[in-house]
């Protein structure tokens, strides 16, 4: 048995919070492209609603860290983890930001005719989505491998993006509808982002398994 | 960054036995010039032993013997024609409880001194409040140097018996767990003493407390059952240590 009960405790309860966290972020971004895609303004509503909820998690785990850090003194693994939780549910917060304007946008076009005007958008947010998937099972299954899958997947998903809005802002100069086209635009832009806080969560995953920082 | 250092000691295959009981197995150590040197472990693992080592202490263990080669400047120090009042000099040692002499505060200094033939009143004198200064004693105590030592507080004490090492200027000051006789503000005294010593000094220090070996030194070696599981950079063991062991011990989870 461990001599340091309470110490396991605070960091089971640690890792709770940040799993609770994560299942609420994963569904956000499900729900977001979701909400575009389908022009579900109920949905979209919904997760402009529980943004609140997201912060406070943060908070919460920001919390917990800086506790467990000043009464129970981690060294090694268990200092490493704790650092990078706090950034982890950092990044979470952001992603979920994201989502919320996501949401924004798809009540804004619930009623318009959006499906000619789509294009890549369906394939970037999948591509984002799986990303942000894979980096928090990076993170939770401490998974070097899976990390580094999402650092390769990146460069992709930049390259698509950077195609998507082209031709977006394209056809919001040109087309039949160019405010759908800009808004189209940047919900590619903050699902991009949603791309890159996975590869900063990747970040924190090589952190806990090699001390060291890694810029991506 | 280590490596430019200078060794004071180089220990190869070290093998340490009292009878016919191994206490310590194929150590291989390397221990830097104005390092500190902290050695960590599990009660009874060793580490005090091995620092008896260093200035031969175990020689008065009675079936102590030593395999192996532990240089000193380059030196054999288990060399039969080694001069062992020489090594005692240069490699100081401090204990775990402060053991000043039965005597004035005057006299624990200059008693090393007199041994190794100092008879000049204002030398002596001058080693007196040099030592007293570097260990931060002498405003508390120049006022009453023909005192007895033993009217000194716990930490007061330590500092003398720190005071009374460095009299005869060593190279090399061992420590065999210096504060855990203290309270905390005597503890951050001896603590702050360390770092300043390290800059004249080489300091290999024996402690249970983590936070202390993790805060003051600049190398750690951990030791488990007699033998050198890892030794590294303080930080590195600290952060990012390379056995499961070593993590184990210094987060508290086993020993």
């Amino acid at each position: 048995m461990t001599k340091r009960p309470k110490m396991d405790e605070e960091l089971a309860a640690i890792n709770k919070q940040v799993r609770e966290m994560t299942d609420h972020i994963r569904k956000d971004i499900l729900n977001a492209v979701d909400a575009v895609v389908h022009q579900d303004a109920a949905m979209a509503q919904k997760i402009i609603d529980q943004g609140d909820e997201v912060d406070d998690m943060e908070k919460a785990i920001n919390s917990a860290c800086f506790h467990f850090m000043a009464t129970q003194a981690p060294v090694a693994s268990d200092l490493r983890y704790c650092i990078s939780v706090r950034k982890m549910a950092r990044h979470l917060e952001r992603m979920g930001d994201h989502c919320e304007d996501i949401a924004r946008y798809a009540i804004r076009m619930k009623e318009a005719d959006i499906t000619q005007e789509l294009r890549d958008i369906p394939y970037i947010a999948s591509m984002a989505s799986r990303m942000a998937e894979n980096a928090i099972d990076s993170f939770l299954n401490q998974d070097q491998e899976l990390a580094k899958k999402v650092w390769k997947a990146d460069e992709e998903v930049d390259e698509v993006y950077r195609k998507v809005f082209e031709e977006e802002m394209q056809m919001a100069a040109q087309g039949d509808n160019p405010e759908i086209c800009a808004n189209l635009a940047f919900i590619a832009e903050h699902l991009e982002r949603i791309a890159d806080y996975a590869t900063n969560i990747c970040e924190e995953t090589m952190f806990v398994l090699e001390g060291e920082e890694f810029d991506i | 960054m280590n490596t430019m250092k200078k060794k004071a000691f180089e220990i190869r295959d070290m093998d340490l036995y009292y009878g016919n009981f191994q206490a310590l197995k194929q150590l291989n150590i390397d221990i830097y010039e104005k390092d500190v040197t902290a050695l960590i472990g599990p009660s009874g693992c060793g580490k005090s032993t091995f620092l008896r080592s260093l200035n031969r202490m175990n020689d008065l263990v009675k079936g102590c013997r030593i395999e192996g080669d532990i240089r000193f400047d380059g030196e054999d120090i288990y060399a039969k024609d080694y001069d062992i009042i020489t090594l005692r000099k240069n490699v100081g040692m401090v204990f775990q409880q402060p053991n000043p002499f039965p005597k004035s505060i005057y006299e624990n200094i200059v008693y090393g001194p007199k041994i190794h033939g100092v008879r000049d009143k204002k030398t002596l004198n001058e080693i007196v409040e040099r030592t007293l200064k570097e260990v931060g004693l002498w405003e508390e105590v120049h006022d009453r140097l023909h005192r007895s030592a033993l009217g000194l507080s716990g930490g007061q004490q330590q500092r003398l018996c720190i005071a009374r090492c460095l009299a005869v200027e060593p190279e090399v000051i061992l420590m065999d767990e210096p504060t855990s006789a203290l309270d905390p503000v005597a503890t951050s005294k001896i603590e702050a003493l360390i770092q300043e010593l390290k800059t004249k000094y080489t300091i290999v220090i024996v402690t249970h407390n983590m936070q202390q070996a993790a805060r003051i030194s600049d190398r750690t070696a951990f030791f488990l059952v007699g033998e050198i599981l890892e030794v590294d950079d303080t930080q590195k063991i600290f952060t990012n240590p390379a056995n499961k062991k070593t993590e184990e011990y210094i987060s508290g989870r086993f020993g």
